[in-house]
This record gives C-alpha cells, structure tokens and sequence, in this order.
C-alpha cells in the first residue's frame, strides 16, 4: 500500500469533492460530515464521472406510506443514470454484491505526524500546522 | 471485482481496422431562451406565448415533467458552464458529445415547449414551426453533423401537412416527427394524408416518446410514481407499432419508413409473436393485411437502441437484438438526458464488427439517406 498526502482538508468543502490524479488513476475525494471518502472517480454502469454525481441521503421505507432519511449526504447517486452507491465502501445499495465502485482508504493526518512518519509525499509540501488528507492505494 | 462491469468490447472491435463513426439517432437540443424562438414565430404567437403559456392536454394544472429524477431529465454533468439548460450550448454539446463520441451525425429531437401537447393546435402548429426554423438556424447551419427532423403535430392534419410542405421546399430536414400520444392511437385514418406525404417526399416517419394525448399514459390509467410512467414509454410504443400495423398503414404505404425512437427494443419481440398469434385467430377481421404482421415490422421499422435493456446476463441481450434483427436497430444516445447511453457502454453483449458498423451507422445511414 502507498500512501499518498493529496490535499490539505481545507481544499475540499464540506459537502464538496475534489479529483485527484493518483498513480494513472482519478480518485474523487468527498468531504461529507466532517469525513473523508475516496473512489475511483468512474461509476461501474458505464462510466459516468462520479465528481459529478448527487449526495443524497438513503431513503428507506419499512412499510408503504412511512418513509426514513438516514445517512445524509453519504450516498452518491449517479449522474447519468441514477444508481445509488455507498461511499464509505463504494457497494451498491440494489445489488450490493455485484456491483461496487473502487474506494480507497482514507485517512486525515496533522502535518506534525506526517513530517516524522517515512509517508510519501505526493502532491503537497506539508506544513506541520495543518492536516492532510492520505489515500492508500 | 471489475471497474466497470464486464465492459465487453471484443478484441477485434478494438483493433477494427477501419474507425467506426457514430450516426446518433437521438440527440435533444433545447432553446436556451424564450426570445431564440421568438423571432421565428408571428407577433400574435408571442404574445400568446408570454400572456397564457402551454395549455396542454394533462389533467391538471402542474403536472408537467419536471423535475423526473433529475432537473430537466438531464445528466448532472450536462449543465453548460456557460450557464442555460442542457442541450442549449452547441460549443459544450460538441466538446462533451460530439467530439469525443467521434459522432458523424446527430439526428436532432426536439421536446421543449411541449410541441406536440398543446391543447390549443394553432398555438402548436406556430411553436412547430419555429422550432422547426429554429433547428436549422441554430444547430444545423452551425454545425452540418446536426440533422433536424420536421415537427409536425397530427392532431390537426391540415396544419401539419401545411408545415411538412413548407419544410420539404427547404429541402433539408431527415424526417418528418409525429407524436405517440396524440388524440387517437396512429394508425387510425386521420393521420392517413400525414403518412401518404412522408411516403411521396420519401422521409421516414419518426415518432419519439413523450407528450401528452390527454389519456392516462398506461392501460391502467394514471401511475403513481415516475418509475411506471417511464415503463409505460414502452407500452405507448407497442399500442402505436400494433394499431400501425394492424389497422394497415405498411400495406397501404408499403415505402413508409417508420421510426420509433426512446422506446427501447425489449418488447417488440414479445408484441409482434402475439400480434402473429392474434392474426391467425382474428384474420376475418383484419381482411386487409395481406401478410403476417411480424413481417410487415421487419420490413417497415426501425428502433433506436436507448433505453437499452439490460439483462443480467449478456447472452440475453443476444438473443434479443437477433430476434429485433440486426438491421431493425439504430443506435441513439438521447444525450443529454438522464437516461443516457454511451456507445462505449451500452451493448453488454459482444458484436460482431458487421454488426456493429450497422448499427451504430450502416443501418441510420441508409434511412436518413445520409
Ligand atoms: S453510469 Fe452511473 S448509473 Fe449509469
């Protein structure tokens, strides 16, 4: 596993994302309630871009005619054709066994830890002050 | 676990020694204001346009589309930067589709404004015919890969043979568009002299989805929830491709091509063995059929790919478009809208190059005479 410093965690907005080009890949990166999600920036279906896709909450329903919100802002929605995926592991909600979009492991580091550990350093400089965001690829 | 699943481009497909352009089927352009439109209509149309609107044919008042799972039905990632609806920048539509898709033609499908829904048929017609004006004007003149289609709304069969003339002199549209929602189901003799001019002009008839005829959109009266009236596309479209058939408009106008687009392909097998079925039964009643009607289908029409069916298992896919038969499909992206297929993606099932160079173009490159 690499790990690769790619944003300070102020670049990414609450309820926003950011892309970032690790390794050949694009890894979208979301920041939802103060967490950190990352996935490969490509929805399994037929590829829509997943920077683009909708935050939704999941919406379930126990019985006809009572509906729950839960999990706000934690659920992409795709922008082409609307499947639904969970972005802390990237499984779909409809058919959680076959179909999964590719998420990485995330994690938020202070500059203070990162400047000690043996981490590469792949897109930033890293200032003891701040904290940063760390995709393992 | 695959990236994307099982994305199934053969070897062969990839390495074609030849590159395979693209003739999309079903592309939407939309007005990016009100006033790009109101220069091709009268005076008294304008003014009608902005003191009452669309009055159209659902029974109450706010139940038009919008928004059906997403904002104006389009892909989240449709929006040009430049601002207005998607579908409205030629300069975005080319560098997100056109371009990349390498697509040699787009046949332009026009919805805004509800053409083919006005209660009031002058109020129509005069919207018909300013966006038909309106697609030349502003898609096919800037760019010669946007083909227009005539707009002609049949529920007043005068006005609409009036508007096929009028664009027939100017010599450059592909085909001439009814709606699959109009008063009464398509085959039905009103629309006969509609069908009698395409035939003589020899444009094929186009009837995408959408509209409101002023009937519940399923046989079982209003739905619910967007999710069944986006089924019932598929039903409208069966109930059309029968009373066609059935009521005899192939045997009358044996060069009619007719084109149903946005229906998607995975009923028609089933429709027309029933149709056959039901012709053995019922052949004194429908005297006028020469043939069984699942030949006059395979000889007078055509389907676009999208929505494409997508069963679990590609062998499915397989059987199904062999059944449709390979020459009856013309792909089509309905770009920009949710629902989207990208020809990369779409056929879940290996093609063969033949197959492929007549769908994706040999096939609409005949129709279209392009
Ligand atoms: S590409 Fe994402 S749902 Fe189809």
């Amino acid at each position: 596993m690499t790990r690769h410093i790619v944003a300070r965690t102020s670049d990414i907005p609450p309820g926003g994302n950011k892309v970032f080009g690790v390794d050949g890949r694009d890894i979208v990166v979301f920041h939802v309630n103060g967490e950190f999600f990352a996935l490969l920036n490509r929805c399994p279906h037929a590829g829509a871009p997943l920077e683009k896709a909708a935050c939704v909450a999941r919406l379930t329903s126990p019985e006809p005619g009572v509906y729950e919100r839960s999990r706000v802002g934690e659920l992409l929605r795709c922008a082409w054709h609307g499947w639904e995926f969970d972005m802390r592991n990237g499984q779909s909600w409809f058919d959680p066994k076959r179909v999964k979009i590719r998420s990485y492991p995330v994690s938020v580091e202070s500059g203070e830890v990162l400047q000690k550990g043996p981490y590469v350093a792949e897109t930033f400089p890293v200032h003891v002050e701040d904290s940063y965001v760390i995709i393992e690829t | 676990m695959s990236d994307v699943i099982d994305r199934p481009i053969l070897a062969e497909e990839a390495a074609a020694k030849s590159r395979l352009r693209i003739i999309d089927c079903d592309v939407h352009p939309s007005i990016h204001a009100h006033s790009d439109i109101e220069q091709f209509m009268p005076k008294r149309w304008q003014e009608h346009l902005r003191t009452y609107g669309s009055h159209l044919r659902t029974p109450y008042i706010g139940t038009t589309p919008y928004p059906r799972s997403s904002p104006l039905i389009a892909r989240r990632d449709a929006w040009p930067p430049t601002g207005g609806p998607p579908g409205s920048d030629l300069d975005f539509m080319r560098k997100q589709h056109l371009d990349p898709l390498d697509i040699e033609y787009g046949i332009l499908q026009v919805l805004d404004l509800f053409i083919f829904s006005q209660q009031n048929l002058e109020f129509g017609a005069a919207i018909q015919r300013a966006i038909n004006d309106w697609q030349l004007a502003f898609w096919s003149d800037r760019d010669p890969r946007l083909k227009a289609s005539i707009l002609a709304g049949q529920d007043d069969t005068q006005l609409a043979i009036a508007e096929i003339e009028r664009c027939a002199k100017i010599g450059r549209y592909v085909q001439i568009n009814v709606c699959p929602r109009a008063n009464e189901p398509l085959g039905r003799r009103r629309y006969w002299p509609i069908y009698a001019r395409a035939q003589e002009l020899g444009l094929p008839l186009g009837i995408h989805v959408g509209g409101y005829g002023g009937h519940a959109p399923t046989g079982g009266g209003w739905p619910s929830y967007y999710a069944e009236e986006h089924q019932s596309n598929a039903h409208t479209m069966a109930a059309q491709l029968t009373s066609l058939v059935l009521e005899g408009v192939p045997e009358r106008f044996p060069n009619l091509k007719i084109i149903f687009i946005e229906g998607g392909f995975g009923w028609i097998p089933s429709a027309t063995w029933r149709m056959d079925r039901h012709f053995e039964a019922f052949r004194s009643e429908v005297p006028h059929l020469k043939r069984r009607p699942s030949e006059y289908v395979k000889e007078h029409f055509w389907f676009t790919t999208q929505p494409i069916d997508e069963p679990d298992e590609g062998k499915h896919l397989r059987s199904l478009i062999e059944w449709v038969g390979v020459d009856r499909l013309l792909f089509s992206s309905d770009y920009p809208h949710w629902d989207f297929d990208d020809p990369r993606y779409a056929f879940r099932t290996p093609l063969t190059e033949t197959e492929r160079r007549k769908i994706f173009n040999g096939n609409a490159r005949a129709l279209y005479k392009l």
